[in-house]
């Protein structure tokens, strides 16, 4: 099996956070411009992702690797929020025509 | 059971039985509702005659302390001497009795349990007034009674026809209580800036064995407001009108607080600080002077009254005058041996026309009753032996008791005797006319109220029967030694009370019994014939309302007592708080209310704009957040 | 050619691909990009060597739930991009926001830097699937079972939501 060199040997753990928060913060402000449900979920998913990279950053770091199980189990969650979003999404539509989410103010105060 | 065990029974049976019936009573079936009522009032007498007996030395009965400070300590606590004991006894046994009673006067009354509590909860406050051990208890039971006199005077205000006036009348009752309760809160305020205490045996003992200085004024002052407070709840001049407006209650409440047992809270408070009121002879003048005036006033008015049940308030307030003039002059085992016949004889008048009136089917007025004897023959009996015991009837109880005061009172001052003794003439005047205007002659009622007279049931009659007994062998209790008795009852209170043993004690030689006795006796007599005369053999009848001329004219309108309390005193107040109402109500109090809900209201419209609903504007919030929580943390390590 | 430059390349496809997602305007285009996105976090996966959880992204992720979303969005036939424009405002509180927020996280971090030296070197071996696998079934046994019932609730979920209504047919 060929043993790849540790990445960690040049660069410092700081390039992968900032790499992690840059893509975080992408996804903030996707779901704060953004209108259409669809693109809001996906942008929710980013965020994820970009957790999910750190994670993994810092399980190879300090050689734990109970921080990729977390990712693993990450993406689970992920998988079943995706799927009961989008179908929750899909009953939005039928009921209103339309997925702009600036129309679903019912919550109103 | 020990006496330290048995006190605190006694003042909870009635309490536990008052709370069962207003929690349970609504729906227990109308029996047990009076049965629970009338036999907690009993045993709490049983209790009391034994402990009676078993007493020797005054007890303290400590329950827990209230106000523990540097300066004033205020305690639960209860003192058992000879008279309170005694006022106890009178309290239940008679107080029992009017339950019973009450079991068939009010067995119509929807309000069935509302009445069996209230009347249990006077009775638990009357207790805690006549049995506390100091001032502070005395006063809580005093405001219990009040509350109690009040709900149960007004206990009808839902009545279509007289349930506004029920309800005045309750208004009025308390407002006069509270005017005397002020006097007698500033009474009680001095008592502990001059003396630091105001338990009963700790103020003798400084009083009479320490020697403690004091004042001459202050003593003035503070006997003067404790007189003002019982005026209040007495009913003297000027503050007895609520009295006969009382009588809008139902029966069995005026025999029970406003014959027998709340209007003698006046006069246990002026026994009880007799030691004050012996250094205070200015005071005594006072409410002699003032007994005095009551009582002849209020007699003059019973002349010519035509309820009832006002006549026989009328006379309350003129036997409390009677006291009143006792308690001036010192006698203040004489003021309580009246008080005592005073509550047996009262009651039975008052049951008696609670039968009468049961028997008119609600009529009070006595204008058209007349020869009732003949339908009703055991209240016709009964309210005889209450007539000549009140009258002072030889040898019934009334008799001896008068006497006692009379003849303190010749002993003070022969004027004063002249004039009680013709209150006692008035008296036994408007009684007989009483008696006489009701139970002989022809009926003069309406047709359809004649043919419902009936004899009230045994629950009604039994307590008229023991109450007439007790009117008649009452006098036994303090037999002087003319007849052969040892003046029993003084020498009871004088063993154990304190402050009592010191009252100069009346030396009266037993000639000068004899001659009061034989005086009185002759002017009772003279009473029921002039009465006898007038109503029975000329026929007269009391006249219709607008036929009414002369002196009588003053007696029927009460002197007017009334109206000129009313332009004096109600109606500035009225109008002050008419024009107070529409300035500051109206335009302050509102104003501020309502600017300051337009406030809240513009605020929180401001804020609803937050919650837009929209889920972008949420997470925008949420993001500053974090940022906002990041940056704490940030600065703060 | 060493592992910094391929970190940098691969770090700023990653950040150009995940900004062409939220500022592209047709849906079609931004999910694309996105699935772009994943592949790109997956070569970092490798980079780092953890192999098993790079698959496990590719066809998790990029596999299945992008093309659920695609199922989607054909679905309901939006993929002519008629969304309106945010306000202005909106797009400025959310810069402000955002920006905000990645400065305080940097600043956060400023302070965290941790030395390498004490690191073991058997990191090369842990990504590995053998690795992974025993620790999963050992330690953390019981949140893999619970897991499965999470699945299950979604898809019981999903299936109940998007029932399609019966049509009455009179």
């Amino acid at each position: 099996m060929m043993v790849l060199a540790s990445v960690f040997d040049t660069i410092s753990i700081q390039h992968y956070l900032v790499l992690s928060t840059i893509l975080f913060v992408i996804g903030v402000f996707g779901v704060l411009t953004r209108k259409n449900a669809i693109i809001l979920l996906m942008c929710i998913e980013l965020m994820l992702s970009s957790v999910n990279l750190l994670l993994v950053a810092f399980s190879t770091y300090f050689g734990d690797v109970s921080g990729q199980l977390f990712v693993f189990f990450i993406m689970v969650v992920a998988a079943a929020e995706a799927t009961v979003g989008l179908s929750i999404l899909v009953l939005l539509y039928r009921n209103t025509r339309s997925v702009d989410v600036g129309l679903f103010n019912k919550l109103k105060g | 059971m020990s006496i330290e065990q048995l006190i605190p029974l006694i003042i909870a049976i009635p309490l536990i039985g008052g709370f069962i019936n207003g929690v349970f009573g609504k729906k227990l079936p109308k029996v047990i509702v009076g049965s629970i009522a009338t036999f907690a009032v009993f045993t709490s007498f049983f209790l009391a005659l034994s402990v009676f007996f078993k007493l020797e030395e005054s007890v303290t009965v400590d329950l827990f302390t209230i106000l523990n400070l540097e300066n004033i300590q205020l305690n639960a606590r209860f003192l058992v001497d000879n008279l309170s004991i005694w006022m106890t006894m009178i309290i239940t046994g008679v107080g029992a009795l009017i339950h019973l009673f009450s079991m068939g006067y009010m067995s119509h009354d929807k309000g069935y349990y509302k009445f069996f509590t209230y009347l249990n909860l006077f009775i638990f406050a009357m207790l805690i007034l006549v049995l506390g051990s100091n001032y502070f208890m005395l006063f809580f039971g005093w405001e219990g009674v009040g509350i109690c006199s009040y709900l149960l005077i007004g206990f009808h205000y839902s009545d279509v026809e007289k349930g506004l006036l029920n309800g005045l009348a309750a208004r009025k009752a308390f407002i006069m209580n509270r005017i005397g309760d002020l006097g007698l809160l500033i009474g009680l305020f001095m008592l502990l800036a001059n003396f630091g205490t105001l338990e009963y045996t700790e103020l003798a003992d400084k009083i009479l064995t320490q020697g403690i200085s004091y004042s001459e004024g202050a003593l003035f002052i503070i006997t003067l407001c404790l007189f003002i407070g019982a005026t209040g709840k007495s009913a003297q001049i000027p503050l007895f009108t609520w009295l006969p407006d009382a009588m809008a209650g139902p029966t069995p409440v005026s025999a029970l607080i406003h014959a027998a047992t709340m209007v003698t809270a006046g006069i246990f408070l002026v026994v009880r600080s007799n030691f004050l009121f012996e250094l205070a002879p200015s005071t005594q003048d006072i409410m002699l002077y003032v007994g005095l005036l009551t009582s002849l006033v209020t007699a003059f008015i019973a002349m010519r009254q035509n309820d009832i049940k006002k006549v026989l308030a009328y006379s309350t307030v003129s036997q409390l005058g009677f006291i009143f003039v006792a308690l001036g002059m010192g006698a203040y085992t004489a003021a309580i041996f009246h008080v005592t016949t005073h509550a047996f004889f009262k009651a039975l008048l008052f049951l008696g026309s609670g039968s009468v009136i049961h028997a008119m089917s609600d009529e009070q007025d006595i204008r058209k009753m007349g020869g009732l004897k003949k339908y009703i023959p055991i209240t016709n009996i009964t309210f005889l032996i209450g007539t000549l015991a009140i009258s002072g009837f030889p040898l019934l109880s009334g008799f001896f008791s008068k006497d006692e005061i009379l003849a303190h009172a010749m002993h003070h001052n022969t004027i004063i005797y002249i004039l009680l003794a013709f209150s006692a003439l008035l008296t036994a005047i408007y009684m007989f006319r009483l008696y006489f205007v009701v139970f002989h002659g022809s009926f003069r009622g309406s047709d359809e109220a004649k043919s419902h007279l009936h004899e009230s049931p045994l629950n009604m009659t039994l307590p008229l029967i023991v109450l007439a007994v007790l009117s008649v062998i009452g006098g036994l209790l303090n037999i002087p030694s003319l007849l052969g008795g040892h003046h029993w009852f003084t020498h009871l209170l004088n063993e154990n009370v304190a402050g009592l043993s010191r009252v100069a004690e009346l030396h009266i030689t037993d000639g000068e019994t004899l001659m009061l006795m034989i005086s009185a006796s002759v002017l009772t007599l003279i009473a029921l014939f002039f009465s006898y005369n007038v109503y029975v053999k000329k026929n007269n009848v009391p006249v219709n309302d607008h036929e009414i001329k002369g002196w009588t004219k003053l007696s029927a309108n009460k002197l007017y007592f009334d109206e000129v309390y009313n332009s004096l005193f109600v109606k500035p107040i009225e109008w002050k708080s008419t024009k107070l109402y529409s300035f500051v109500e109206v335009f302050i109090l509102n104003g501020i209310i309502s600017s300051l809900t337009k406030l809240l209201s513009g605020l929180s419209e401001l804020v609803k704009k937050w919650q837009s609903g929209k889920t972008d504007s949420y997470i925008l919030w949420m993001v500053f957040g974090i940022v906002g929580l990041v940056i704490y943390y940030l600065v703060k390590i | 050619m060493n592992i910094e430059t391929v970190f940098w390349i691969l770090g700023a496809l990653t950040i150009g691909s995940a900004l062409m997602v939220i500022l592209s305007t047709h849906p079609v285009r931004s999910i694309l990009y996105l699935i772009l996105t994943f592949f790109m976090i997956s070569a970092n996966y490798i980079l780092m060597n953890a192999q098993f959880i790079a698959i496990v992204n590719i066809i998790v992720y990029a596999g299945a739930i992008m093309v659920l979303f695609l199922f989607v969005l054909m679905m309901l036939n939006l993929s002519q991009s008629n969304e309106p424009k945010s306000p202005i405002k909106m797009i400025a509180a959310a810069v402000i926001a955002g920006g905000s927020l990645l400065v305080v996280l940097v600043a956060a971090m400023r302070d965290s830097f941790v030395s390498a030296s004490n690191i073991v070197s058997t990191t090369n071996q842990q990504g590995l699937v053998e690795n992974l696998g025993k620790e999963l079934f050992t330690t953390y046994v019981l949140p893999f079972e619970i897991s499965s019932v999470l699945f299950i609730s979604a898809i019981v979920g999903a299936v109940v939501l998007a029932k399609r209504e019966k049509q009455i047919i009179d």
